[in-house]
């Protein structure tokens, strides 16, 4: 056989790797659909490290690979290996390498986090209080104008806020959420409908603020590529845009007891036409089986506890903008 | 077992002329009995933490493959849920603060770091023994507290609210075992730091202190630094469990995410706990059994140092989607990512190491190549973790359990395996048999892969972490996990068999049957009860292999037979 000099295997060999891990980062398909706005920018993320990772597995389990065959033991052979106690040049080389691989990966996942809003602190949400109640939501997230009317109450700080596109703006769509052993409650404090599902419409900027009644639980929608703990005692909000319309499951991932595992819900997320009639039944049913059952006046707000007469006499707004 | 008195040193080993004085308060060796009494030498202490830890680790994996049958279907139908909690928790807290911890400290630290810088005994031998004998009551908290409400049952993280609601009684058990542990550890890592510091052979320069004694060595400080905050923590849970106060009580003006800083103030370090004196063995097999020098021996003591010093600044990145503010977050992504610079350089040692070396495939060797190559993935694995906006897609998932299972079985379990098959000789003064030793590394290293490779995959597609039920969606590929921890939990009965085989029965090991170079291998084996009779000078470093080739080659090379 021909010699072959190393120098060009080597650069073969590089060409090959580098070729073949870019291929993975782009066609793993290790990830579910996606179906928010942060989902492409976490995917975009983790394909760079995929690329990365496999050159860097490729390189080092290779390396081993050749090294244990070809400098196996022989049969019969008693002496040592050679002495080499270090390289200098070696041993800067590889540790500059991955210091700057970790420093370029730092700084591009601080931008993606940026951009995910998980930077955002500032209270801009639409909370309670400032709420203009269930009406004409479609229109709420297209002119969110009108809604930054009263400083918002007791606004979380933590968590995952606007996204770096929509700095200072609040959110179309506020949604109060309480995680207890062992579900999910969904309060749409708009509208006064409460679900045990997630209903959002596509392309609207949802704000979930989270809480949690007895022990911590966390929110995550594998779709949406979104975590966030609900911790007692402190309020967390998760903020988000829903790219696709479709069902995606919400499920629990703090230990909170025995029955984590069944503590699963979904989010459906709706073409607006589709949510506002969603909406628009459940707060009718809702306050038909508010005023079915007897409920004790004193245990709801004032706003709640008249809003079915309010609804039913056509003066809601006058009502809820007092 | 007799006493052996060494007859040939082995080459390059001249004997000194230090002599010790009369041993007439000891017996001549040690009796079986006495392993199980409160004996103050280093070795018999050594071996009792190792023992028990093993049987711990029995116990734990029976808990694991317990979880994974249950696993092996969606449904909840073999343990009950808050059974398969308890499972959980007590599976994770054996693993870590009784099988891991105490073996690789316990065991290897103290059997080794007195025979590696030539001294005959730890600095202060009744506190050694007084560590060790926290150990076992410990353990007996920790299996009692089943018989109180089921167990403890919220993670060995025990979260409040969480730990304070689920069988009180049972998390109060807990507590105070982990206490106990707690205590154990600072007691010996105290002891580790002044025996390295104070009490090595003369003859030795500080660049002749085997690897794995700088690993001890930072371990130490790392959990005289860290210990006490977890104790702290878990205490304050004590009174919150127990005296009325409300640290952790949300609904009384507690804070719940205190506690996690606290804990994993703690448990960020204690995973190097449980990987720095690991990377320590792994420094002493490898040139041994690849025939080299180890390559760059500063660098990979300084990593020790930078890896135990910047790990104490990691900790939030478990709490990434926990109650941490943005800023802190991205601070901890990237005081997280330079940790793997220091582990990193450690692995490159470790390969380069191997190059132009006469690698002889021992089980030890196989055990530590095959740590190398899990290590990788783990670690890997590790730096997308570390990355805040990944982190908060994939944290409490099934991918976090597959990383750490990479790097705590395929990197710590791995490493303690390699450890018994090249120091057993020592121990025992008889060798271990080669063929089981195969199947043995064969089927843990297929096992390891087929259960936690596949985890990840899971964690990415949306399956959480701590869950007896899941999504039938995930079944096929939890399947394949639960046939891998089948694997494994056979793969411990060639092991355990060879053992106790070789133990009584095993081919008279000599003192040095790897031609090795550290201090250890210049006294019988097993040592005798001073380590020595006249305390070795040290005339060369503790991985000069290949330097003296010439003296090396007139040594008779007494192999494992395969
Ligand atoms: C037979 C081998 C093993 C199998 C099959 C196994 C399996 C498991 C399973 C199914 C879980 C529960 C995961 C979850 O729901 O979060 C778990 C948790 C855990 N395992 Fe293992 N494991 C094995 C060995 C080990 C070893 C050697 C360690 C070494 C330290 C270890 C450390 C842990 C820890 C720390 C947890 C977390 C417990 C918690 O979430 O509180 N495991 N393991
Ligand atoms: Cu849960
Ligand atoms: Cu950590």
């Amino acid at each position: 056989m021909q010699q072959i000099p190393v120098s060009l295997l080597t650069l073969v060999a590089g060409v090959v790797i580098t070729l073949f891990s870019l291929w993975v980062g782009q066609h793993h398909s290790l990830l579910p659909e996606q179906a928010s706005q942060q989902a492409p920018l976490v995917d975009g993320f983790f394909n760079i490290m995929v690329t990365i990772a496999t050159a860097l597995f490729v390189v080092v389990e290779g390396t081993i690979l050749i090294f244990l065959w070809k400098f196996r033991h022989r049969q019969g052979d008693d002496t040592d290996g050679a002495p080499v106690e270090g390289n200098l040049p070696l041993e800067v080389f590889w540790t500059a390498i991955p210091t700057i691989i970790v420093i370029v990966l730092g700084i591009y996942s601080v931008d993606v986090y940026g951009r995910m809003g998980g930077l955002d602190t500032h209270n801009h949400a639409p909370s309670h209080v400032a709420q203009m109640p269930g009406t004409a939501l479609a229109a709420t997230w297209n002119d969110a104008s009108g809604m930054e009317m009263a400083a918002p109450v007791n606004e979380p700080e933590i968590g995952i806020g606007a996204a770096s596109d929509r700095p200072q703006k609040p959110a179309d769509l506020a949604v109060d959420v309480t995680g207890m052993q062992f579900a999910w409650i969904f309060n749409y404090p708009d509208s006064g409908v409460m679900s045990s599902e997630l209903h959002v419409p596509v392309g609207a900027d949802v704000q979930l603020n989270l809480a949690a009644t007895d022990v911590i639980h966390s929110l995550w929608v594998p779709q949406f590529r979104l975590k966030q703990d609900a911790i007692p005692g402190i309020p967390t909000k998760l903020r988000f845009v829903a790219t696709k319309v479709g069902n995606y499951p919400i499920v629990c991932t703090e230990l909170c007891g025995g029955y984590h595992g069944s503590m699963r819900s979904q989010v459906v997320v709706h073409t607006p036409a589709e949510f506002e009639s969603w909406l628009a039944e459940n707060r009718i049913a809702q306050q038909e089986l508010k005023q079915a059952v007897a409920v004790n006046p004193a245990e709801l707000s004032t706003s709640d506890f008249l809003a079915p007469y309010t609804q039913k006499m056509g003066i809601e707004s006058i009502v809820h903008s007092h | 077992m007799t006493l052996e008195i060494p007859r040939n040193h082995p080459p390059g080993n001249e004997a000194s002329t230090v002599v010790v004085a009369g041993t007439t308060h000891h017996p001549q060796a040690w009796k079986w009995y006495h392993y199980f009494t409160f004996n103050v030498d280093h070795k018999v202490i050594g071996i009792q933490y190792l023992v028990t830890a093993f049987l711990f680790y029995l116990i734990g994996g029976l808990m694991a493959v317990a979880m994974r049958a249950e696993l092996a279907t969606p449904d909840a139908d073999l343990l009950e849920p808050n059974l398969y909690n308890a499972f959980m928790t007590n599976h994770g807290t054996i693993m870590i603060f009784f099988w891991i911890v105490p073996s690789a400290i316990g065991g290897f630290g103290n059997f080794l770091v007195p025979l590696m810088v030539g001294a005959r005994d730890m600095a202060f031998p009744k506190l050694n023994a007084i560590a060790f004998w926290l150990n076992p009551p410990a353990g007996l908290l920790l299996l009692a507290s089943f018989f109180f409400g089921g167990g403890s049952q919220s993670g060995w993280t025990a979260y409040p609210p969480l730990s304070l609601v689920t069988a009180p009684t049972a998390q109060t058990l807990w507590v105070l075992a982990i206490v106990l542990v707690g205590t154990s550890s600072i007691l010996g890592s105290l002891n580790f730091v002044i025996t390295i510091l104070f009490m090595k052979v003369p003859s030795m320069k500080w660049d002749q202190v085997p690897l794995f004694c700088w690993a001890i060595l930072a371990t130490s400080v790392l959990a005289l630094v860290s210990t006490p905050v977890l104790a702290a923590g878990l205490i304050l849970l004590l009174f919150d469990l127990h005296f009325g106060t409300s640290f952790f009580k949300p609904d009384a003006g507690g804070n719940v995410v205190l506690y996690q800083h606290l804990f994993w103030f703690y448990s960020h370090p204690a995973v190097y706990l449980m990987i720095l004196p690991i990377f320590g063995i792994m420094s002493e097999v490898i040139p041994v059994h690849a025939r080299k020098p180890i390559f760059g021996y500063k660098a990979i003591a300084y990593s020790s140092l930078a890896i135990c010093l910047v790990g104490l600044f990691v900790w939030v990145h478990h709490m990434f989607t926990s109650g941490t503010p943005g800023w802190m977050r991205m601070f901890f992504t990237i005081s997280t990512l330079i940790v793997a610079v220091p582990t990193g350089v450690k692995i490159f040692g470790w390969v380069a190491t191997l190059w132009g070396g006469k690698i002889r495939f021992t089980s030890a060797m196989l055990f530590a190549v095959g740590l190398l190559m899990m290590f990788v993935l783990g670690g890997i694995g590790g730096v997308t973790l570390g990355t805040a906006p990944f982190d908060v897609h994939v944290h409490d998932t099934y991918y976090v359990v597959g990383h750490f299972h990479y790097v705590l079985f395929g990197g710590s379990v791995f490493g303690i395996y390699a450890g018994i098959y090249h120091w057993f000789p020592k121990i025992t003064g008889r060798m271990m048999n080669e063929t089981l030793g195969r199947i043995h590394f064969i089927l843990t290293f297929i096992g390891t892969n087929l259960t936690f490779l596949p985890m990840h995959e899971l964690g990415l597609q949306g399956m959480p972490r701590r869950v007896a039920m899941y999504d039938p969606q995930f079944t096929s590929i939890n399947e394949i996990c639960t046939i891998g921890a089948y694997v494994l939990g056979i793969s411990v009965i060639p092991f355990t068999i060879n053992i106790l085989w070789s133990w009584v029965a095993g081919k008279k090991a000599g003192d040095n049957p790897w031609n090795a170079m550290t201090l250890e291998w210049t006294t019988s084996s097993p040592p005798l009860i001073e380590n020595w009779e006249v305390l070795p000078v040290v005339t060369h470093g503790p991985y000069d292999y290949g330097v003296h080739n010439a003296e090396v080659q007139t040594a008779t090379v007494t192999e494992a037979s395969a």
